[in-house]
């Protein structure tokens, strides 16, 4: 199994090996070890490769994967995961600002505490956060999931488009045109889904409340020109 | 970008090593900011004497002979200690403001960089490693101390556009991010007799703070008041005589990360600026909160 030291060998030749990667390649698990905080570690993966980072990395860990499992045995910093296609990214710590930015598929565990704007601009990726998350999350979110064991901080879900998010604790304030939604069955049961896959339990779908988009703000509408 | 480092040690044993501490972690960010960089170092008090740092654009002619200038105009106890551009002027704490006047007078073309008991500001245009190298950072010990790397995106490279910025007596302000109320805040502050030397965003900062503690604010309620009245994206870092204070803006885009052991508090404007210090393995790692002001206080620690 290739293990790269980071305190000795160069971020470049870790990404390098992974992005060099040749279909049915025998080695496809990997492990970095003596991480400290470097930034871009595991970026760009595209092929179904596991990484297992130990120690806490810096930002942009493992953005844009495309089908690879990245697990980060420590905490991250901002835009972990960002723009991830596909796969899955699971940190053990916490998460900085901005975590699974953009990003369009996949999903994103975070077991600690992810901070403001987790989730923002999403547009497919699902993020599910054990602790809580800061404020501005899933501002802008086009579509996806986010789930959220905690509390949320202020202006959750400002500019909402069709993101669904899921909170199970307290909100402090939601944003612009974000509005709590019925929790109907369909609902429940892709939340039981989501928490199945990011290895959550002694929690149930009907602890959440739903929140979604008012469809003012996005949608144009002459008559609704005092929102805006 | 800018980058902002800080240490406020808990353990005397490891005052020796602040310069060295301090220094590595500023070397770290210099990916934030190659323009500029500047250090505050809090050393250890010297009885009745102050100090004030000082720099020259051209220190050959400027220091040359100061010291014996000075010693004459204050008819007192006076040493300069020079370390290339700047100086470090010491004096008999109930000379201190004499002494700057004299400075002001005999050199108008030196800047005070900062005056205080304990405190020492060096700044310079050029890479971190570099202006540690100038100024021997790595070899300085003290209590407390935090450093600065600058990407300069308001005003032009200057000396004095680095931080840190002193804003009174044994206190200074780094900042990260940018101010876009700037210009009109310096006009107002000219108004109530502040004197800039720059167009830089940050200098208006320090002064906004001083202007506000000169009114009878404490540090806590003027960094408070700069919540409002400051217009855009910052985390500033304050030096204070026996510790430091932390704020971030309500939106808090600037990043700030900070490690907490038995032996320091730390700074830092990522994360890796704080792997090599002693013990980060087992450290309390955390991000300040946004509009929260912080402080960190030897006269208050246990």
């Amino acid at each position: 199994m290739p293990v790269f030291d980071l305190s000795v060998t160069p971020l470049r030749e870790l990404n390098n090996a992974l992005h060099g990667l040749a279909a049915g390649a025998n080695d496809t698990a990997f492990e970095v070890v003596n991480p400290r905080g470097h930034h871009s570690v595991a970026v760009g993966i595209d092929a179904p490769v596991t990484v297992d980072v130990k120690g806490s990395v810096g930002y942009y860990c493992a953005g844009m994967n495309d089908g690879g499992k990245v697990t980060v045995l420590g905490s991250a910093g901002p835009g972990v995961a960002e723009n991830m296609m596909s796969g899955t990214v699971i940190i053990e710590g916490d998460a900085s600002q901005y975590a699974g930015a953009t990003g369009r598929g996949g999903l994103l565990v975070i077991k600690g505490n992810a901070a403001s704007r987790c989730g923002i601009s999403m547009k497919g990726i699902d993020i599910v956060v054990h602790g809580s998350v800061g404020h501005m999350s899933a501002f802008m979110g086009q579509s996806g999931h986010l789930v959220v064991l905690g509390d949320a901080g202020d202006a959750l879900g400002d500019s909402l488009y069709e993101a669904k998010l899921f909170v199970r604790g307290s909100v402090k304030s939601l944003g612009a045109d974000c509005i709590e939604k019925e929790m109907r069955r369909e609902h429940l049961e892709k939340l039981y889904e989501l928490l199945d896959k990011a290895g959550v339990s002694g929690v149930r779908p009907e602890e959440f409340k739903r929140y979604g988009s008012a469809r003012k703000l996005y949608n144009f509408n002459i008559d609704n020109a005092d929102a805006y | 970008m800018c980058g902002i480092v800080g240490l406020f040690l808990k353990d005397k044993r490891l005052e020796p090593q602040l310069g060295a501490l301090l220094s590595s972690m500023l070397v770290t960010m210099t990916d934030r900011g190659p323009d500029s960089a500047g250090i505050a170092i809090y050393g250890n008090g010297n009885g009745d004497k102050a100090k004030i740092t000082i720099q020259s654009a051209d220190p050959m002619k400027d220091f040359g002979g100061l010291e014996a200038e000075l010693v004459k105009a204050l008819e007192s106890y006076l040493s300069i200690e020079i370390k290339s551009t700047h100086a470090i002027v010491t004096l008999p704490k109930d000379r201190l403001d004499e002494g700057r006047t004299a400075i002001a007078e005999l050199r108008p073309n030196v800047r005070i960089m900062s005056s205080g008991d304990t405190i020492e500001i060096y700044k310079e245009v050029g890479l971190p490693k570099d202006v540690i190298s100038r100024f021997g950072v790595t070899s300085m010990s003290g209590t407390h101390g935090i450093g600065h790397t600058r990407m300069a995106t308001e005003s032009a490279v200057t000396t004095l556009g680095a931080h840190p910025f002193s804003t009174g007596a044994d206190q200074c302000l780094v900042h990260n991010g940018s101010l876009s109320n700037h210009n009109n805040l310096r006009r107002e502050l000219v108004r109530e007799g502040m004197t800039f030397g720059t167009q830089n965003d940050t200098e208006v900062a320090a002064a906004y703070l001083t202007a506000e503690m000169a009114k009878g604010k404490d540090l806590g309620e003027a960094l408070t008041g700069a919540l409002s009245d400051l217009d855009g994206f910052f985390t500033f870092v304050v030096g204070t005589k026996s510790g430091f204070g932390v704020v971030r803006d309500p939106i808090a885009c600037k990043p700030a990360v900070m490690a907490e052991t038995d032996q320091y508090v730390a700074f830092g404007s990522e994360y890796r600026a704080l792997v090599n210090l002693p013990g980060i393995e087992n450290a309390r790692i955390w991000e300040p909160e946004p509009a929260t002001v912080y402080f960190w206080d030897h006269e208050k620690a246990a």
